[in-house]
């Protein structure tokens, strides 16, 4: 199970570092996502994987998954979507100022006749 | 407590005068503030007057050694006199000297900042608190210094003065930690009854420096002198406040209250008496040559501060007497004098001393009251600045002192003093006698009663603390210089006459030399001219701030070339790189002892879903839809992820997320391009290939060698208390809202701000969008689906109530705040996107922001109340109740924690996506033209559209 889930967590960053190592602002919003997610996966991660121990105590449950991974990846995804809506309207903003959506802010070249 | 609220009173009402458009109530209101304090503060005369010291202490961060600790020694007390009193005189002048047309609420608001910061440092009991306060003092002082704010002058001073007090003030904050260090504990009563200990560490030295750079900076001593003069582009109440009573005071106040600790080594005799001889007689000098009032009196000022730090450098008990003495005598006649030159100012239109002249015929009252000032300043006798500069005189010549000591000193200060009487003649003459000036911008005439009575109340304490030293002035002297020098209180009484002695000839050469030194002014004024070439501080400071700053614009420029790509490039090759090295060092195998779990089919289906998914996003990204599309199922197996692996909570919020995520990203497709077009190289492809592949490979190497390692968790004692301690079984939400609640506040902090910041930049932004897609199609008209817009709107009230029921049971069952407001902010977008902006938001009409506000005060409420009742920072109880139907069910505090979150995140989510979804301005035209129907047509049709 390990492997799968360090393989899933490998491919995304894999993806999101290639994403966001592009020229136009939307594929970066979609890398800087999917690293987000990564991420957000790997820190569960530290609490390591249980199967079938959800954190609410009960008498007939002895032991249970690390809840404060849990709780701190929690408030994580929240803000992650922030920054994310953040980056979505600052490369808007972006857009209406520079008329392009270009990271760099390059202007797009004259089309050839 | 009540001493902890003389600085708090203004500190926390600073506002209040703001809220007021009557000038009289602004005043009024600030006025009433201040007062309060002062009241506060007599009533400790009593304990004051008979040596005690009133403390009050409360633990603010105990393991840093920071405590809310406040004190009232005598010496204390005498400054926080002097800053509410003649705080409370300003108050009342500025009322009159400000125009109309300026803001006059700010300026009470940024006048009472200040005095409670001020406060704050003459009070304080606690070293670190005492740093903060000083912080505040420059802050406060940088807001007045600019309260003109549309004037380069002003916005210079007060940028000069910041730089230059701040940057003392990080220097002061090391020799703080330095000296707690040392004596191990930060409370003054403790720091300062620890002598020998200090004097005999090696850090010694740099404590002592490091402390006296930044009383140094806020004093305006040699070097640091010249921010003060251009402080003075300061409205003139600010500058009579600031320059007299406060805030360069605060830096003597800080070497006299360091004097029994720091004070009498051979090091700090020779840098503090040193500093204070240079600055008192170069000040002196300069003072003489400014043709401007107000400037005249700037330099005035410094001179003074270094008359009283030279008296703190000799740290015998008598001059430390006389250096208390002489900042109560200075800050009386310099606040009053820098009043009447606002008077002058204010009536004629101008300061400079070289077009004034002759007013007293037309201000026989502000003559008089300057002639008192003036008199106090050069040190005439029956008037209170004579008996302080005779002792300081005196002190010059103490039989302590050996060498060149002996001769220089005193031939320093007799040299101010005549340089001191010059410039009091000049300032006094040149304005009031000779030929009435013709020419002023303004006709003279007296000013109102009420901008006279503040400088002529502080004219009857000089000439009463002139005549009558002992009955005015001796026991408010006593306890001040008592409350420094403990025992070593020397038994010296003030009187006018002393008898015939060395000080009294000093003090006679120096009239006599400054009536001669007068009459010669013109021939002085030149050789000056020729000097001032090479002595301006402000023109030395300001090439140096404009060669730093071009030396920070090559660095910029060498690292920063404007490419994302780039930094994005050497940022996760350089975080790649510091991964990979402990590896290369280390010799513990790569994967840990803890054996791998067998992988089950579902799993690995999920698995390989979620990684066709991300492989897909990547390879469709030239069509964005489609690429979202993708990506939404990476997050959904993402949160099924979670529920395999027992986060059900994590499992909720992440779906509600990826809802919300991905028509946040639909709504920027809108706006955004609909394709990407084909750019890089090959080459550059393959080597963004390469990086990603190795990163993706580091990171799951790196995943996979924590899994297979044994861990220790923390994590049992949450699980131990969660019920018993917070009164729920879902530990995760414990934690959120009761274990780690003050992280939640944090963080829905960051999102509110997140959500202010989205709205700022989308204000008043419109974009239009495309009106074809890339094929040239029109979109289609029928924009909003008959079907999917009806079965939306019963579907609100259930998805709501669903919301509410997740959120109650949050605290024991999956769920919680952050969920079911994510939840109700998707259902209510879903309104938006089934039936558009133009008929919903008028439905759905409240306003986002007052919801994030409230859910911040209602979180913040919460955390307080637990404080007010005596208990740590958001500490929650709970309790349990029984109905008749529902049964038996649990009330916790933490519930009205938790309301603040969900209704903060409804608030931020809701903001955010209303406002991108707003921007369309074919949309926004709509929007405004309906509301503006709306209203013509009246209710009837709005019955009518609804049914």
């Amino acid at each position: 199970m390990e492997w799968l889930v360090s393989a899933c967590f490998g491919v995304m960053i894999a993806c999101g570092v290639y994403l966001v190592l592009r020229a136009r602002t939307f594929p970066v919003i979609l890398g800087l996502t999917l690293i987000s997610y990564a991420i957000n996966l790997f820190l569960f991660l530290t609490g390591r994987l249980h199967t079938n121990l959800p954190d609410i105590i009960s008498e007939n449950q002895t032991r249970y998954a690390d809840p404060l991974p849990q709780a701190l990846v929690l408030t994580a995804i929240v803000i992650g979507f922030a920054m994310i809506a953040f980056v979505v309207v600052l490369s808007l903003r972006a857009l209406g100022e520079l008329e392009t959506d270009h990271v760099d802010g390059k202007q797009e070249k004259p089309p050839h006749d | 407590m009540t001493l902890a609220l003389i600085p708090l009173l203004p500190l926390v009402g600073a506002f209040i005068p703001c809220l007021f458009r009557n000038r009289n109530l602004n005043a009024a209101s600030a006025g009433v503030i201040a007062g309060f304090s002062l009241v506060l503060l007599l009533l400790q005369t009593p304990a004051v007057f008979t040596g005690d010291m009133p403390l009050y202490s409360r633990d603010w961060i105990p393991a840093l050694g920071l405590t809310f600790a406040f004190r009232v020694s005598g010496f204390g007390f005498l400054f926080a006199l002097l800053v509410l009193g003649i705080g409370l005189l300003i108050v009342l002048y500025a009322r009159y000297y400000i125009a109309r047309e300026d803001p006059m609420g700010r300026f009470y608001t940024y006048l009472l900042f200040f005095m409670g910061s001020m406060l704050g440092i003459v009070l304080s009991e606690n070293l670190l608190l005492l740093m903060v306060f000083w912080e505040l003092t420059s802050i406060s002082s940088f807001l007045l210094i600019g309260f003109w704010r549309h004037r380069a002058d002003a916005r210079q001073g007060a940028f000069m003065a910041l730089v230059i007090t701040g940057g003392g003030g990080f220097a002061m904050l090391a020799g703080f930690l330095l000296l707690g260090h040392i004596t191990g504990s930060f409370e003054l009563t403790a720091v300062l009854a620890a002598k020998e200990a200090v004097h005999a560490h090696p850090l010694y030295p740099v404590t002592l420096i490091l402390i006296l750079v930044g009383a140094f900076t806020k004093s305006a001593q040699f070097p640091f002198q010249f921010w003060l003069p251009h402080a003075m582009a300061a409205p003139t109440p600010v500058s009579a406040f600031l320059h007299s009573a406060t805030m360069v005071k605060a830096g003597v106040f800080l070497l006299a209250l360091m004097v029994p600790v720091l004070g009498g080594s051979a090091l700090w005799f020779s840098i503090v008496t040193t500093t204070g001889l240079i600055t008192l007689a170069f000040a002196a000098y300069m003072a003489m040559f400014k043709d401007d009032l107000k400037g005249l009196l700037a330099y005035s000022t410094v001179s003074h501060l270094g008359l009283i730090t030279l008296l703190l450098g000799l740290g015998t008990p008598l001059a430390v007497f006389a250096a208390v003495f002489h900042i109560f005598n200075h800050a009386a006649f310099k606040a009053g004098l820098f009043m009447l030159a606002g008077i002058i100012d204010h009536e004629t239109g101008t300061r400079d001393i070289q077009r004034l002249s002759g007013l007293k015929k037309a201000m026989p009252v502000t003559a008089v009251l300057t002639l008192i000032g003036c008199g106090a300043m050069a040190g005439v006798p029956l008037f209170n600045g004579f008996l302080s500069k005779e002792m300081f005189l005196a002190e010059t010549l103490a039989p302590g002192l050996t060498g060149a000591w002996s001769w220089i000193l005193p031939v320093g200060a007799v040299l101010a003093a005549v340089f001191a009487v010059a410039y009091s003649i000049r300032m006094l003459l040149g304005v009031f006698w000779g030929k009435p000036a013709e020419d002023l911008p303004g006709s003279p005439h007296e000013p109102p009663l009420g901008m006279t009575l503040s400088p002529a109340f502080l004219m009857a304490v000089c000439v009463l603390v002139g005549i009558f030293p002992a009955f005015f002035a001796g026991p408010l002297i006593n306890a001040g210089a008592g409350a420094i020098l403990g025992p070593d209180m020397p038994a010296y009484h003030l009187a006018v006459w002393h008898g015939f002695n060395m000080a009294l000839v000093l003090s006679i050469i120096a009239l006599a030399g400054g009536v001669v030194f007068y009459r010669q002014r013109h021939r002085l004024f030149d050789i000056h001219v020729w000097c001032s070439q090479y002595l301006d501080g402000k023109t030395l400071f300001e090439s140096l701030v404009s060669r730093l700053m071009q030396a920070g614009d090559r660095a910029v420029r060498l690292l920063q070339n404007g490419s994302l790509q780039r930094y994005l490039f050497l940022l996760i090759s350089a975080t790649l790189l510091l991964g990979v090295l402990p590896f290369a060092g280390s010799r513990s195998p790569f994967l840990g002892p803890v054996a791998v779990t067998p992988l089950d089919p579902v799993t690995l289906v999920m698995g390989l879903i979620l990684i066709i998914g991300a492989v897909a996003t990547v390879r469709t990204h030239r069509n964005r839809i489609l690429s979202i599309i993708m990506l939404s199922t990476v997050g959904l197996v993402v949160s099924l992820a979670f529920t395999r692996f027992s986060a059900p909570d994590l499992a909720l919020t992440q779906i509600s997320v990826e809802v919300v995520t991905i028509i946040l990203l639909m709504m920027a497709l809108h706006l955004l391009p609909t394709t990407t077009p084909e750019e890089s190289s090959k080459a550059r492809k393959r080597r963004d290939s390469i990086l990603a592949v190795l990163a993706g490979g580091g990171a799951a190497a790196l995943a996979m060698a924590i899994l297979t390692r044994p861990y220790d968790t923390i994590s049992d004692f949450f699980l131990a208390e969660s019920v018993p301690g917070g009164g729920g079984t879902n530990v995760v939400n414990v934690i959120l809202v009761d274990f780690r609640g003050f992280d939640t506040l944090g963080e829905i902090t960051v999102l509110a701000i997140a959500g202010l910041i989205i709205y700022a930049l989308l204000h008043k932004f419109e974009r239009k969008a495309p009106e074809t897609d890339d094929l040239g199609l029109a979109w289609t008209r029928d924009r909003f689906p008959l079907i999917l817009a009806y079965i939306t709107r019963p579907l609100l009230p259930l998805a709501l109530l669903f919301s509410a029921y997740i959120f109650l049971r949050g605290h024991s069952d999956p769920g919680g705040g952050f969920i079911a407001g994510l939840i109700t902010a998707t259902v209510l977008t879903l309104q938006y996107i089934a039936s558009g902006i133009v008929w919903t938001r008028p439905r759905l009409n409240f306003d986002n922001h007052i919801i994030m506000a409230l859910g911040l005060i209602l979180a913040l409420g919460t955390g307080l109340t637990s404080w007010a009742l005596n208990y740590p920072f958001l500490t929650s109880t709970y309790e349990y109740v029984t109905l008749p139907l529902i049964g038996k069910f649990e009330i916790a505090s933490a519930m009205a924690f938790d309301l603040g979150v969900f209704l903060v995140v409804v608030g931020s989510v809701m903001l955010m996506l209303v406002k991108l979804g707003s921007i369309n301005s074919a949309d926004a035209r709509t929007v405004s033209l309906s509301a503006h129907l709306d209203e013509t047509r009246g209710n009837e049709t709005m019955e009518k559209e609804s049914h």
